[in-house]
């Protein structure tokens, strides 16, 4: 009955765990190893003016959820100015107002986007009911085009993808050169496809787009071709008619309009320029997170003050530690002083590193002991004499200290989180059991629990628990309900297989 | 002998663990609630009185620094004693005094002790140097046991002691534990004290145990130690099923000395007794305790639980 009951809960922690993990590995994305990294870039839309009489009031274009990337982290950077973000149609628009400003004026934005294999969000299908009005020479040309493309085409996007090709073919026709007079520049070319689709009721659009390559500066948008055949919108490149978009085009702003406008301002410029950067992938999980408000991020550890973050991501640590004594304990057959002293001293280790933190803490105790042995001389009571070991111990740290610092290195400044009272306390013990059962005991004892508070430093500092405990809290389930198992073993410790070995004659005999 | 035994093996000779003890035995069958009667070995000696069971005379009891300085009184007389704290574990803080020397005393491995260093030790033991956790203690004075001469040859110092492995009230497993030059005279194994295993059903000695090794001979008098009758048996193993009723613990340690004029007294009780003692009868307890669960009867006294265990676990 008990057993089944210890069963069922190790399980049903387990799966909470395990499920909780792979949700935040598989859908999430939170990365499995500190290592992991992701490219991502930081493209910056910088408008610069001046500054008329009057309010000034600047409209800029910003990306909203552009296919194919993921936005993690967008900012404005514009000393004095109000901002507002608003959405227009399938956009967003960054405004920027202020009452008076003189001299040259720099306004930023800066977004950092990953890559990202997204389904594309269904969007509203535009009706088209109307061929446009086209002047009477522009009509038949139209007419043409459209009927030689018609001829060739299987459906909407062949019949864009020609009609794009046509227009782009340096051997152009007459029909071709009345619409679209040479030397024509890609966005011309892009409106023109638009203007002779809208003649065959198919909606298209123009898309503007930035080329996210790596250190570009004073980069210019690019103009893109997008049809809609009656299901979605298929992207056209405007130069050969070739489907879809480069990996690199990160889409800006949809429409023909212009990407900015400045009211009372003179030479407004707007300027693009990308850098590419390699970000951890953890830093981008979470950032993203924050704009996307996943209710199960919501109480990921990162979303706490970072002083706070920093004590738990040592607190989760510690059951690390624990459970490994427990099974140094209770299966292995280790013995050392104090339940969970080494677990202390190991977080003590981590202060210092841990050559310097061993060497310290043997350093502490010997001469702690000499001290302790010093004193029984006395005959002092138990209670005074721990504080005197104390007190003796924060002085032998102290010379360490200075001594450390005078010979130029700087262990000894760090010590200070040694926890002293356990030290004293181990020392005390150590002595005790010196007394009574001899210094062979004493020193088992003593080299037992240094080992495993060794064995704590190197399971609970490596770089990929640290890791994993922080970013997936819930693996302590796991961790509980390993040490709920070995709450039950009631099997034999190593250490059991030595003691017993007697046992193995009467076998035999 | 190979350094180490495999798991098979000793579960094939019915070898209880440490990790089995604690978790089938002693967390089943050993309220919480029932350790201060173990724990506190004022209480148990006041609960053996009651039952009419002997035990060792208390001289007194040393509870503040105050009677610590005048400790001489309560002794009334008598030139050897035994301190020892109320809630020791594991034999520690006992000291074993033989005689006067002067101003001072002897103790038993024939150090001097002086007055001072007498009080200082009750100091000590009433500051919680010994007892669990670190509590406040007091410490007892008591009558120094004279072991009966079957001991002299196999003994060094102090006083051998007899501890019975009781199970619900079966004694299922007994050792003779034999003070050495190394324990200092004590009899607890962890101090260097050699275990020799006891036939429960005849009450004569075997093989021994020393530091966890298998020995035949008393590592100081090179006597053998197989082979010698414990006087008393009887009595001892009635005692010793006694304790269950005494505690109410179902897994139990006892340990009885026997002097050369009381006979057998209830030295102390334990609720988590070592596992050495399978080593010294190399037999396994665990197939012995299973036994008592299987076929032990639930209502018998302690003389019929000892003719169950002389019957059933004959040689």
């Amino acid at each position: 009955m008990r057993r089944w009951h210890l069963l069922a809960l190790v399980v049903l922690l387990v799966a909470t765990a395990v499920s909780l993990i792979g949700y935040k590995t598989r859908v999430l994305g939170y990365p499995l190893s500190p290592a992991t990294e992701v490219e991502s870039w930081v493209v910056e839309a910088r408008l610069a003016f001046e500054p008329g009489s009057g309010p000034v009031k600047a409209e800029m274009a910003i990306p909203l959820a552009p296919v194919g990337h993921v936005l993690v982290d967008e900012n404005f950077v514009s000393r004095g100015y109000g901002i507002q973000t608003e959405s227009r149609d399938d956009n967003r628009l960054a405004l920027w107002s202020i009452r008076r400003a003189s001299g040259p004026q720099t306004l930023y934005y800066r977004a950092t986007v990953a890559r990202q294999e997204g389904v594309r969000k269904p969007q509203g299908v535009p009706a088209l009911e109307r061929a446009p009005e086209y002047g009477d020479l522009e009509g038949a040309a139209v007419e043409a085009i459209l009927d030689e493309v018609r001829g060739k085409s299987a459906d909407i996007a062949t019949f864009s993808s020609l009609l794009v090709r046509l227009l782009a073919s340096p051997a152009a026709d007459g029909n071709v050169e009345l619409l679209l007079p040479k030397p024509a520049s890609p966005e011309a070319r892009t409106r023109t496809a638009i203007q002779v689709l809208a003649g065959a009721r198919i909606p298209a659009r123009m898309v503007q787009g930035i080329r996210l390559g790596s250190g570009a500066s004073n980069l210019q948008p690019e103009p893109w071709l997008e049809v809609n055949n009656g299901d979605r919108w298929i992207p056209i490149n405007p130069a050969d008619g070739s489907h879809g978009y480069p990996k690199d085009f990160l889409i800006w702003w949809h429409g023909d309009e212009p990407l900015f406008s400045v009211e009372h301002a003179r030479q407004p410029r707007l300027q693009f320029s990308v850098t590419r950067s390699l970000e951890p992938a953890l830093d981008m999980v979470t950032r993203q997170a924050e704009l996307a408000h996943s209710p199960v991020m919501a109480y990921s550890l990162t979303t706490l003050p970072v002083h706070v973050q920093n004590v738990y991501r040592a607190l989760l640590l510690i059951p690390i530690g624990i459970l490994l004594i427990v099974f140094l304990r209770n299966v292995v057959g280790v013995r050392t002083f104090g339940t969970f002293m080494p677990v202390l001293i190991s977080l003590a280790f981590r202060e210092t590193d841990l050559a310097s933190g061993v060497m310290l803490f043997s350093m502490i105790v010997v001469l702690g002991l000499a001290v302790r042995f010093y004193l029984e001389h006395l005959k002092l009571l138990l209670v005074p004499r721990l504080a005197v070991v104390v007190i003796v111990v924060i002085m032998l740290m102290l010379l360490v200290s200075l001594l450390g610092y005078r010979l130029n290195f700087d262990v000894g400044l760090s010590v200070a989180l040694f926890p002293m009272v356990i030290m004293a306390m181990t020392i005390e013990r150590i002595s005790i059991v010196w007394e009574e059962h001899g210094p062979a005991d004493a020193i088992k004892q003593a080299i037992g629990s240094l080992v495993v508070a060794i064995a704590c430093y190197l399971a609970m500092y490596h770089p990929q628990v640290e890791h994993f405990v922080f970013v997936f809290p819930e693996v302590l389930l796991i961790v509980l309900a390993i040490t709920l198992l070995l709450g039950r073993y009631t099997g034999y410790r190593l250490s059991e297989l030595l003691r017993f070995r007697a046992f193995g004659e009467v076998a035999r005999r | 002998m190979s350094w180490f035994v495999p798991p098979w093996k000793l579960r094939e000779a019915g070898v209880l663990s440490l990790n089995a003890r604690n978790a089938l035995y002693i967390a089943e069958g050993n309220p919480r609630r029932l350790y201060p009667r173990v724990d506190d070995k004022l209480l148990t000696k006041q609960l053996a009185l009651d039952a009419g069971m002997a035990v060792p005379d208390l001289y007194g009891v040393v509870s503040n620094y105050h009677d610590a300085r005048r400790f001489e009184r309560i002794l009334d007389g008598h030139d050897d004693f035994v301190i020892k704290p109320a809630r020791g574990a594991g034999g520690d803080g006992i000291v074993v005094v033989t005689a006067r020397l002067g101003e001072g005393f002897l103790k038993i491995n024939g150090a001097r002790l002086s007055r001072d260093d007498i009080v200082h030790h009750l100091g000590n033991i009433l500051s919680g140097m010994y007892s669990f956790g670190g509590r406040p203690d007091q410490a007892m004075v008591e009558y120094r046991v004279q072991p009966d001469d079957v001991f002299a040859a196999i003994s060094h110092l102090g006083v051998p002691d007899v501890r019975v492995i009781v199970h619900r009230g079966f004694p299922v497993l007994a050792m003779l534990r034999l003070p050495t030059r190394v324990s200092g005279g004590k009899a607890n194994l962890h101090q260097g004290a050699v275990g020799t295993g006891i036939d429960i059903a005849t009450g004569l000695t075997a093989h021994g145990v020393w530091h966890e090794d298998s020995i035949d001979r008393h590592p100081d008098t090179m006597q053998p130690l197989s082979g010698i009758t414990i006087p008393g048996w009887q009595r001892i193993l009635e005692l010793s099923a006694r304790g269950y009723e005494l505690t109410g613990l179902g897994y139990l340690g006892v340990d009885i000395v026997i002097d050369r004029t009381h006979g057998p007294l209830i030295l102390e009780l334990n609720a988590r007794p070592g596992l050495s003692i399978q080593i010294a009868n190399r037999r396994g307890l665990r197939s012995r305790l299973e036994l008592i669960d299987r076929e032990g009867g639930k209502d018998l006294d302690f003389a019929a639980r000892a003719a169950f265990v002389r019957e059933r676990f004959a040689a």
